[in-house]
């Protein structure tokens, strides 16, 4: 590439608009930042803030650049709101409620199952099968965790049957989608319902009202001690996420798998045309998912609370899928994401205490921003190009 | 096959001298092909509730309790043999004093009268919120945000009902309705206008929206939230509906969640639905959309106009099925009530199963207001089978008619399998047909 077209590029990269629009995410952040310790500002001033990122979208929008314009003024008023509600509760109780290290452990335990059901769910989606059913499939891996670690006595058991149990649920997906072509997102809504059913019968049906027993064998934490309180003691299925993650990317764009997987699910015709199986891929692709989904499950079960209950997920299945859209459909995107949502959720439940009403409004984070995600940030979330169709051969 | 010909005694017409020339058979093979259409349009979603019911029946099978008289305590739990009871009583008619005579107990100080009205109580949000899934399904539009707004038309419903106290009695409620139904339209629009300019799925739009729904209805009932009860701080639940503000109960004892008015507030919207589908423009543009949306640009329709319009209807009804349930028999709204439930999720199983039209989704929502309604706790007979197992498998017969249901590809193979048997020159038209 020659210096000019380099040149050219920066530029375009970095015109005016866009570093405005950029701008004017930074604000929106910078306005919720600002409410919080040690910086402590008084209300006016996330609001100020959050002022100039939605005046700085005003600006780029009404120049022609609709999806970044958006974007900032949608963070702008996010930060208002947010920035508003922290300054709003008194500065003292947050000093004691935001304690950083243990917030950053709290987000690493909230994002894992989030980390397991994403990188599920992007394969699934990245072979182009839509998988609404990433819930239903924690679920399922959450109970049938509980229940082999129970039986058998170990916890290496209880993941096999989670594993075992997201797999079955997902061939019941993949079989819909891709031999029936039901429609997925039904399809994926009936294993939600179909695990929430199960599961729910059961565990009661098994435990009764007594619950899981109390001496349920765990997933053990991993004690490096050198690394310091937040790392020192992670368990042992959040060290194996990461691992997951980086496998994940390379498995996903640098092997002739993840070539696969990706050409299946933007332009399967022409993958099937020069020899790839379509079904075959897919088939793979949504059962991994369910592994990993139910893997997710199974660290909230025995790995984090030591016990099910019904319906535990609660909704964290959607959330991955939130930041499967959110990370773009990538793997280090949607570990961001999840990491992000994990550091809403944990946040939420740190600030229940003083301040029981407005941290509720931290759980719906997730969704407002993948609501905002959709709707055109920057670099939009575009997924694969087949996602949601079936395929039919000839 | 083929040599095989006919059955003899199924086929009034002479065939033998006709056989050779397909275009002579035409016009009885293209109505018995539209009869077997139709046959299929009623019969696959009987099988489907059929067979649904059937595998549910194998799960409490294999756990050790017998599913004929589960299934029996669940229809007693649900009013229905309520039909089968005949005898000489008296029926109140409405607003005079005069009772005639009347060959049903309507008494619901008995079991069977009072389930039946808790099953039509339960039917009433579920007619609402299966229409919403179907209005935007015959758009093209699959609407998984029933719930989300259904939710925000409950909260609204709720605050509307709990104040402006000093309104009379039918402006009260038909403010509160109206604003009901607008805010669930507005929830609904929000995923419309967003398809409709930059092409957001509506799937994903609507899960989004659902969740900040329920998040946004915890805020505002959860302790210290701005709707939170105004007399009792302990409690996360919001204000009573002011009593004018009630709609008028019709049958059973007001204070045991009768039957309420808005019943037929949902049958009209059953009849609306027919009406502006199959009998205006506005229908006619929606489904052209539905069926597909390039032809209907190409013939000067605005598809993103009818996107946002048909989402904006769909929250019209889930938002108005909200505004019933609490001006009709809930009263106030709670921080449990907005996370447990799940009448709009269950609207996608009505809308599926009665195949998107007024008359399916009117009886399937009856079918799933008495699954609801007899497994509860409160009408299943917890001797025969425990309450809590049974609210269970009805989520489970739910997840499996969504199943089969989209599956329906499958039940219409056997179908055609069914019918290559008998007539093999049908089942090719048949194949190309679909």
């Amino acid at each position: 590439m020659s210096a000019m077209e380099y040149a050219a590029r920066v530029r375009e990269k970095w015109s005016g608009n866009v570093i405005i629009a950029r701008a004017g995410l930074a604000l929106g952040l910078f306005a919720f930042v600002v409410a919080l310790p040690p910086f402590d500002a008084p209300v006016w001033v996330p609001v100020f803030v959050g002022f100039l990122a939605f005046a700085a979208g005003i600006w780029v929008l009404s120049r022609g650049m609709r999806r970044p314009g958006w974007t900032a003024i949608g963070f702008g008023i996010v930060g208002i709101g947010l920035g508003v509600l922290a300054t709003r509760a008194s500065s003292s109780n947050i000093d004691q409620v935001v304690v950083w290290s243990a917030l950053l452990s709290a987000t690493l335990i909230w994002a894992t199952p989030l980390t397991y059901a994403a990188i599920g769910g992007l394969f699934c989606e990245r072979s182009g099968v839509v998988n609404i059913g990433l819930e239903g499939m924690m679920l399922g891996g959450a109970f049938f965790a509980a229940l082999g670690a129970d039986k058998f006595g170990n916890w290496e058991m209880g993941l096999v049957c989670a594993a075992a149990a997201g797999a079955g649920l997902a061939a019941v997906h993949a079989v819909m989608c891709i031999n029936l072509r039901a429609d997925q997102v039904v399809s994926g809504f009936a294993i939600n319902f179909l695990a929430l059913g199960l599961t729910g019968y059961f565990f009661i049906d098994i435990y009764g009202e007594n619950g899981t027993p109390g001496d349920l064998p765990r997933i053990p934490d991993v004690n490096i001690n050198f690394l310091g309180s937040v790392f020192g003691h992670l368990n042992l299925m959040i060290w194996v996420s990461f691992a997951l993650l980086i496998v994940a990317h390379i498995t996903l764009f640098h092997t002739p798998v993840g070539l696969r997987i990706r050409s299946v699910g933007e332009h399967p015709r022409a993958a099937d045309t020069v020899g790839i199986s379509v079904y075959g891929t897919r088939y793979a692709a949504v059962i991994l998912s369910g592994i990993l989904a139910a893997l997710g499950g199974a660290y909230l079960s025995i790995g984090y609370l030591g016990s099910f209950s019904e319906n535990m997920t609660a909704g964290r299945g959607y959330i991955a899928l939130a930041a499967v859209i959110f990370g773009n459909w990538r793997p280090f995107g949607a570990f961001a994401a999840a990491l992000l949502f994990g550091g809403s959720t944990a946040l939420s439940f740190r600030l229940q205490q003083p301040w029981p009403a407005p941290s509720v409004l931290f759980q719906a984070l997730p969704y407002v921003l993948t609501l905002i995600a959709v709707a055109g940030v920057i670099g939009r979330s575009v997924p694969p190009a087949a996602a949601g169709r079936p395929y039919v051969k000839q | 096959m083929s040599d095989q010909g006919p059955p003899t005694g199924s086929a009034p017409t002479p065939q033998a001298p006709l056989g050779s020339d397909p275009e002579a058979y035409a016009p009885s093979v293209a109505g018995q092909l539209a009869f077997y259409q139709r046959a299929g349009g009623i019969i696959t979603p009987l099988l489907t509730a059929v067979v649904a019911f059937l595998a549910g029946g194998l799960v409490v099978l294999a756990t050790g309790h017998n599913p004929l008289r589960t299934y029996k305590a669940i229809f007693e739990g649900a009013g229905l043999n309520w039909f089968f009871h005949f005898g000489s009583y008296h029926i109140d008619l409405p607003f005079t004093n005069h009772h005639i005579w009347f060959w049903w107990d309507t008494n619901t100080n008995h079991t069977a009268a009072y389930n039946l009205t808790q099953t039509l109580l339960t039917t009433t949000p579920l007619i609402l919120t299966g229409l919403a899934v179907a209005f935007a399904f015959r758009c093209g539009l699959f609407n998984i945000g029933g719930q989300g707004q259904y939710l925000v038309g409950a909260i609204v419903g709720v605050y509307v009902g709990s104040r402006f106290t000093d309104m009379a009695h039918l402006p009260h409620v038909i403010f509160g309705l109206t604003a009901a139904a607008l805010a669930g339209a507005l929830w609904g629009s929000i995923a419309g206008f967003l398809k409709a300019t930059v092409g957001a799925h509506e799937v994903i739009t609507t899960i989004m929206l659902n969740w900040i729904a329920y998040w946004g209805g915890s805020y505002l009932f959860g302790r210290g939230g701005p709707l939170q009860n105004h007399v009792n701080k302990a409690v996360p639940i919001s204000d009573d509906v002011a009593p004018g503000a009630k709609l008028a109960a019709i049958w059973g004892n007001p204070h045991l969640q009768a039957l309420h008015s808005g019943i037929f507030v949902a049958l009209g919207a059953l009849v609306v639905f027919y009406i502006v589908l199959n009998r205006t423009t506005l229908g006619y543009e929606v489904r052209a959309v539905g069926f597909n949306p390039e032809a209907a640009r190409y013939g000067g329709i605005s598809v993103a106009r009818n996107f946002i319009i048909a989402m904006a209807i769909s929250g019209l009804f889930a938002g108005l099925a909200g505004g019933l349930d609490i001006l009709g028999w809930q009263f106030r709204l709670g921080v449990l009530d907005v996370q447990v439930s799940n009448i709009g999720f269950i609207g996608i199983a009505v809308a599926l199963l009665g195949r998107n039209t007024a008359v399916g989704v009117g009886f399937a929502a009856l079918l799933f207001g008495a699954l609801l309604t007899g497994t509860s706790t409160r009408s299943l007979d917890p001797n025969i089978f425990p309450p809590q197992l049974a609210g269970n498998l009805a989520l489970m017969i739910q997840a499996l008619v969504l199943l089969f249901v989209g599956a329906d590809l499958l039940i219409l193979y056997i179908w055609q399998a069914r019918k290559k048997v008998r007539m093999p020159g049908l089942s090719r038209a048949a194949d190309e047909a679909a």
